[in-house]
């Protein structure tokens, strides 16, 4: 089973090449891995999706912290916590399909961001679960192009952050 | 105040307490140079930068402040590498600077251009590259800080030509830190360590296992009150030697691979073990599969990546030993153990005609032999930096010191050709300390150039070369395991002795053991640095590190030395 990991930085030049060279490093088996601003100056936010059968999450928890510019890490899987996944898909759509196309698209709550005369793009937001799902569903058609940002998340109603103050 | 970037490196200097830099200048960083002795900050010139990695860690080692390397960009900050890797896994406080080209080139291949925070990224405890003038003194301030604190290591600072030139307003830092997410730990968890003594207490076959975090830590004095009061037999990592008495009666000695064998059956038969400071190394464990079988497990380390790491244990507390053991002190209750310390002393009889004790008297002379004339002579006083190979395990094993920091050697990184640059630095911490540098004829032909730094120096260092001929250590697996064919391991040496007066260090030959104690007792009464190349045993029995744990094997699992020898 995959778990997720939270991870607040110091938004430093070289810090992703720190994460990424440790993962590399260790042996450290992950899914994704995604990086962004948060609501604090100066801190980035990661989440990191490390694969649980093949690696000690434990232990990359720990070896985060060796890091210095690692403020805080939380293993959120076990708690009730949003977690989405974004993907843009270009299907092709030619005019006998692209309204059972629409259907699909509709059906999974994504959004038809740009049409062209032989693809569309769908913008997708969920689990990956459900991503996967609506990839199955548009595979017959011709999936010409795929992009996903990875997992994010954020746990459910109390106040999280870097801890940092 | 008014200050290029170069003179704020030096009031750094100053302001962190540094007395010595050991480095070699170059096009990137002799503007840093330039202002060097306005600050009165001693320089040594060393001869390759390899070696003033190696001098700033052995400098680190004998007198626990922060060693400082400097080196030009380029090829000047590739050779520091090594010196860099070997005190990442030894966890020495060092701090190096580089030189790197102007900011204006960085990423345009410029002349003697590496990136060198990216070659060193995953060997340093952290690293910078300082793109702004303004940034330097909090950057300086920091890295002395982070390589000093926690888990010791490494910490690199690149600095571009530009920013040495540049010029902006000094004030010296306050104490002040933006380290967020940097908070080493002190104390144990109080509940975890509760349950250690719990175990303390109701061990009946406890050792401990002492590693280099005992020194690291300055826990010697707690320690010992620990094991006094609980009557605990302690084994030592080979860094770990120094942090207790070797001739203390509850001292077991070095355990691993060429531990010696009652050590390791102690450890074997323990139902409690305290790892104090130590990670488990596989040269210390043998094989895990058979690993202390019955034995719970108390582990201690400032890192918490290092718990459950490599041996998973019952009570995993991270903290620094020296806060630890003085919780858990007064929660254990005083014990005797005297069925348990009986039964070691039983195993340990057997080893005065097997191994470490038993040498073989046939007229050849014996690497043993020459580390006991040099133990024997020093009394054991002295500082022994050794290189890596089988006279590194000779020394650890004939050489019981009772004195922490008197002992410098590669563990983690086995870095053949550490040995004489190690022991400039050991001098140089040291100048009224005996310094001998224990080293072999392949890992001494390495570094072997530093002797023009000791000269140069003034520093008398006294150098014992185990000169067999062979890497020695590769060949004795060669002779163990592969058939005794010695693929590539044969040296044609030069002579050892010409070679030191040409350098202008005082040398001597010795190939009989009764010249030993003689030439050992000449070399250390000159006053300057002195050479003894010791023609010893090659090959065979007398050739060989016993006893020995073949790879693979269990820890009790070992190779001993004949019985019938001597």
């Amino acid at each position: 089973m995959d778990r997720t990991l939270v991870a607040w930085v110091e938004d430093k030049p070289g810090v992703l090449n720190r994460v990424a060279s440790l993962f590399r490093r260790r042996a450290f088996n992950i899914e994704s891995l995604t990086v962004g601003h948060t609501e604090e100056p100066g801190v980035s936010r990661m989440t990191i999706v490390v694969d649980g059968e093949r690696t000690d999450t434990e232990k990359v928890v720990q070896n985060l912290y060796k890091l210095v510019n690692v403020i805080r890490v939380e293993d959120v899987t076990e708690q009730p916590a949003v977690m989405r996944d974004l993907a843009l898909i270009k299907v092709r759509a030619s005019n006998g399909s692209r309204s059972e196309v629409m259907q699909i698209v509709e059906t999974f709550r994504a959004r038809v961001v740009d049409l062209a005369p032989e693809t569309l793009t769908v913008e997708v937001t969920g689990t990956e679960d459900k991503i996967d799902g609506l990839c199955e569903m548009l595979q017959p058609f011709g999936v010409e192009e795929m992009v996903r940002t990875g997992r994010v998340a954020m746990v459910r109603g109390k106040q999280s952050g870097s801890g940092r103050s | 105040m008014r200050r290029t970037g170069a003179e704020i490196v030096w009031e750094m200097m100053k302001h962190e307490d540094v007395e010595v830099v050991f480095g070699i200048p170059g096009g990137a960083i002799m503007h840093t140079y330039h202002p060097r002795q306005k600050y009165g900050v001693r320089h040594v010139l060393m001869r390759h930068e390899q070696a003033a990695g190696h001098a700033a860690d052995g400098y680190a080692r004998v007198s626990g402040k922060v060693g400082v390397a400097m080196a030009t960009s380029g090829p000047g900050a590739t050779n520091l590498v090594t010196g860099i890797a070997t005190a990442m896994i030894d966890s020495t406080p060092m701090v190096c600077i580089t030189g790197q080209v102007p900011t204006s080139l960085i990423g345009s291949d410029a002349f003697q251009e590496t990136d060198i925070t990216g070659v060193t990224l995953p060997i340093t405890k952290h690293n910078y590259l300082v793109t702004d003038v303004d940034e330097l003194a909090g950057v300086i301030h920091e890295a002395f800080y982070v390589a000093r604190t926690g888990r010791p290591g490494p910490v690199l600072i690149d600095l571009p030509k530009d920013v040495q030139q540049a010029e902006t307003d000094f004030s010296p830092p306050d104490d002040g830190l933006e380290l967020p997410g940097y908070r080493p730990k002190k104390e144990g968890d109080l509940e975890l360590v509760q349950a250690a003594a719990d175990l303390v207490n109701q061990a009946e076959r406890p050792v401990i296992l002492a590693g280099h975090g005992v020194l690291m830590s300055g826990a010697m004095d707690v320690l010992r009150a620990f094991v006094e009061k609980t009557r605990t037999p302690v084994a030592l990592t080979l860094l770990g030697k120094g942090g207790f008495p070797e001739s203390h009666p509850l001292a077991l000695g070095m355990m691993g691979m060429h531990g010696e064998a009652f050590v390791n059956r102690a450890i074997q038969k323990s139902d409690l073990l305290l790892a104090l400071g130590m990670r488990f190394d596989d040269r210390v464990t043998g094989t895990l599969e058979t690993y202390t079988p019955h034995a719970r497990k108390v582990h201690v380390d400032l890192d918490a990546a290092e718990l459950n790491k490599i041996v998973p244990v019952d009570v995993p507390i991270q903290g620094d030993l020296l806060h630890v053991l003085r919780q858990l002190l007064p929660l254990v209750r005083p014990a005797e153990h005297s069925a348990w310390l009986e039964q070691i002393e039983g195993w340990r009889s057997d080893t005065a005609i097997r191994d470490v004790l038993n040498r073989p008297k046939n007229g050849r002379l014996l690497a043993p032999q020459v580390i006991d004339a040099i133990y024997g002579g020093t009394r054991g006083e002295a500082i022994v930096v050794t290189d890596v190979g089988q006279h590194q395990m000779w020394a650890a094993q004939y050489y019981p010191l009772d004195f922490p920091h008197t002992q410098v050697t590669s563990g983690g990184l086995g870095t053949m050709g550490f040995g004489l640059p190690a022991a400039i630095g050991a001098q140089v911490a040291q100048p009224d300390r005996e310094v001998w540098a224990i080293v072999g004829d392949g890992g001494f032909q390495m570094t072997l150039h530093e002797l023009a730094t000791a000269v140069q120096e003034r520093l008398p260092i006294r150098i014992g070369v185990c000169n067999n001929g062979y890497l020695g250590m590769v060949r004795q697996w060669q002779e163990l395991f592969y058939d005794e064919h010695y693929e590539s391991t044969h040296l044609v040496n030069p002579d050892f002795v010409k070679l030191a007066e040409a350098y202008g260090v005082r040398g001597w030959r010795v190939s009989e053991p009764g010249q030993v104690h003689e030439v050992v007792a000449e070399a250390r009464a000159h006053n300057g640095p002195a050479l003894v190349d010791f023609q010893v045993a090659q090959e065979g029995e007398e050739g060989n590190v016993y006893p020995m744990v073949p790879s693979g094997a269990a820890l009790d699992e070992m190779i001993r030395r004949p019985a019938a020898a001597g």
